[in-house]
């Protein structure tokens, strides 16, 4: 074979190589989430669940032989960074799409950059204006906090509660959440006797619930996430009030329900089903998908499986499952994921369509209590 | 308002204020000996309480809390040696930014080992429900766990300082540091002895209020403002008028949610501190004549 022959060939097989290397080019997913700071209960399990997941779905030959490449940017909870983050997830790192942000606030903050770089961005927060109005690109995997204060109204309902003192954190979620059951409130007959902010980093509330008490409450409902929610219930028991006390969904981390401990019993909140995995009736659609994903997580990282995790892990699952219908086409996969039907995730099972960039309906949540320092489902 | 619910807030406030004075008790010990404000005070009490919780998995109570006052004491003096020891004569700035920035250390490290989880050491008697009756008001029995803690560390520090040799030569310090030099007293070991001493202190503090108020790694801020503004309000240097004043403004505070909406908590105490300072500098047990010589000198 003459030189120039041997050269020739050397160049096919050189560009044959490199289209197969633009076959699998890997799906690169960034992540922006609050791993430290005031909402690192969120973050941390959310990082730590997508650290696991991509681990397992490279491990498996990733997704239609695409290995996947993930990118965690620690926000540490700030709107601020999760901008500065995301634009150079974006510019630098061309990412296909970003999974979270894990708060509220973040998310609304970074939605149009995301939609402007026609970048996916699938929150893991629950505020409703992450997805009202609908942006093309923005799709968010946590339930709303209309449904959860729906659910428990409900309840308060079925128990004759007329009558219900409020107490909020003075933080997004907090704020979100009080403005939705005093709009939710007289609908079902409820007056919100009292109600209170107090501050995210309180660390005792007496004076707050000897108002309440003052106010004749029959129910007690708190709405944050940090650890006074746990707080809250022991002052309220230490001086002798003895209603009902009902929980948002930020309380779905079992670590409150223990911090609280013999006070927490019979605390009564909303939360998807991920945390209740074991006592899941044998019919429920979820039970494999939760009971796989609680299983994993809880024997790698020794710790208690939680909500919030759990949308990073259908963050991730329902993007994986779009990319392998559609490939890397981002206006595909956005349409992919709009079409998408019946996804069973941890928060229950995923209905998208171009009007609804949630997917999830009130049936995502159930009403949970606490029983011996352990989540069931209550009146089961 | 009636006399059951007003107890109740009066007991609300009680159970604020030991936790302030215990914190602004603290920054006097170190203020008196350094003339510095320490402002990782608060993640001494973050470490006191984190450390307590981990050595209670294998120790009983008691010695769990011990092992975590001496601990802490054991970080109190270390920071000590290897931040402040070796500063010939530092400016009142740049002691602030070092304390900052231990603070920033140790909370971080804090991260690094604990995570971010939040703890809590179990009631010492009765638990989450238990509460005793006195006269229609209830008490959470840590409540007067946390009192009794703050009257025996106010009681402990007034024999140290009053009675004792070393006690003495501490006071001898905080009046004059180089008369004090010449006379022998060995400065820079009492300086060491005085973070020892309030790291320690901190520590107890964070034990015992960690039933009530849970720990994590990043309570020890929020602790230091607070304790920070109790000092100053009792008077820089005087241990008793930080507690009275811890007292003072955890009472204000809790009355203040009766009439207010609670999310002004806050705003009130810090009002309060701006009004006392415009009224009294020196702070309200602090004597107004001293402040002026000091200025002065």
């Amino acid at each position: 074979m003459n030189p120039i022959k041997l050269a020739a060939a050397a160049l096919a097989l050189a560009a044959s190589f490199q289209a197969s290397a633009a076959e699998v080019e890997p799906l690169r997913v960034g992540a922006l989430l609050a791993v430290t700071g005031p909402a690192a209960f969120l973050g941390a399990p959310e990082a730590r669940t997508l650290e696991m997941l991509v681990e397992a779905l490279n491990a498996k030959g990733g997704v239609g032989g695409r290995k996947v490449e993930l990118l965690v940017k620690d926000t540490g909870g700030s709107p601020e960074k999760a901008i500065s983050f995301a634009k150079q997830l974006i510019e630098e790192h061309g990412v296909f799409a970003i999974i979270g942000p894990a708060t509220s606030g973040e998310s609304i903050a970074v939605k149009q950059i995301a939609q402007e770089a026609k970048t996916l961005l699938l929150s893991c927060a629950a505020a409703e204006v992450i997805t009202t109005p609908v942006l093309p690109y923005v799709f968010k995997v946590a339930p709303k906090d209309s449904y959860a204060a729906e659910m428990i109204f409900r309840q308060m309902q079925k128990m004759g509660v007329k009558r219900v003192g409020l107490l909020s954190s003075n933080t997004g979620f907090g704020k979100a959440g009080k403005e939705q059951v005093e709009k939710l409130a007289p609908a079902h007959g409820i007056e919100i006797a009292a109600s209170e902010v107090y501050d995210k980093a309180a660390t005792d509330l007496t004076a707050e619930v000897t108002k309440l008490k003052a106010a004749g409450v029959q129910a007690i409902l708190n709405w944050s996430i940090e650890p006074a929610q746990a707080i809250v219930i022991k002052n309220a028991r230490q001086i002798g009030l003895t209603v009902p006390i009902f929980q948002s969904h930020g309380f779905a981390n079992v670590q409150y329900a223990k911090a609280a401990g013999a006070a927490g019993e019979g605390v009564m909140f909303p939360a998807s089903r991920v945390v209740v995995a074991e006592t899941l009736a044998a019919a429920d659609r979820q039970r494999p998908v939760v009971q796989a994903y609680k299983q994993a997580y809880e024997a790698r990282y020794k710790e208690d499986v939680s909500t919030f995790g759990g949308h990073a892990h259908d963050a991730l699952g329902i993007l994986v499952r779009a990319v392998g219908e559609a490939g890397l086409d981002r206006e595909k996969v956005r349409k992919a994921i709009e079409g998408m039907q019946g996804y069973v995730g941890t928060a229950g099972v995923f209905n998208f369509s171009p009007t609804d960039h949630n997917g999830l309906a009130i049936d995502a949540f159930e009403m949970l209590t606490v029983k011996d320092g352990k989540f069931v489902q209550l009146g089961r | 308002m009636e006399t059951g619910l007003l107890l109740q807030y009066l007991v609300a406030g009680l159970t604020y204020g030991t936790i302030y004075a215990v914190v602004g008790v603290g920054f006097n010990i170190i203020y008196n000996t350094t003339g510095i404000i320490n402002f990782a005070q608060g993640e001494f009490v973050m470490l006191g309480g984190m450390s307590a919780v981990t050595l209670h998995a294998f120790l009983p109570l008691p010695l769990a809390i011990a092992g975590a006052v001496l601990l802490t004491m054991l970080v109190g003096v270390l920071v000590e040696l290897l931040f402040i020891r070796w500063l010939g004569r530092p400016t009142v700035l740049r002691m602030i930014i070092i304390t900052i920035g231990v603070s920033i250390l140790i909370r971080e490290a804090a991260l690094v080992g604990w995570g971010e989880s939040v703890r809590a050491l179990p009631y010492f008697t009765g638990d989450e429900v238990s509460s005793l009756s006195l006269g229609g008001v209830h008490v959470s029995p840590q409540v007067l766990w946390s009192l009794a803690t703050c009257l025996f560390i106010v009681a402990f520090l007034w024999v140290f300082f009053q009675r004792t040799p070393v006690g003495r030569q501490m006071r001898a310090c905080a009046s004059n540091r180089e008369a004090a030099a010449l006379c022998g007293v060995p400065v820079k070991n009492l300086v060491t002895l005085s973070f020892a001493l309030s790291a320690g202190i901190g520590a107890l503090a964070g034990c015992v209020v960690s039933p009530i108020t849970y720990t994590s790694y990043g309570v020890g801020g929020g602790l230091a403002i607070k304790g920070f503004t109790v000092a100053i309000l009792g008077g820089l240097g005087n241990s008793t008028a930080a507690v009275a004043a811890g007292f003072v403004v955890g009472v204000l505070e809790a009355f203040s949610v009766s009439l207010l909406p609670a999310a002004y908590k806050d705003a009130i105490s810090v009002a309060i501190l701006l009004a006392i300072l415009f009224v009294r500098p020196s702070g309200l047990f602090g004597s107004a004549e001293l402040a002026r010589l000091e200025a002065r000198g």
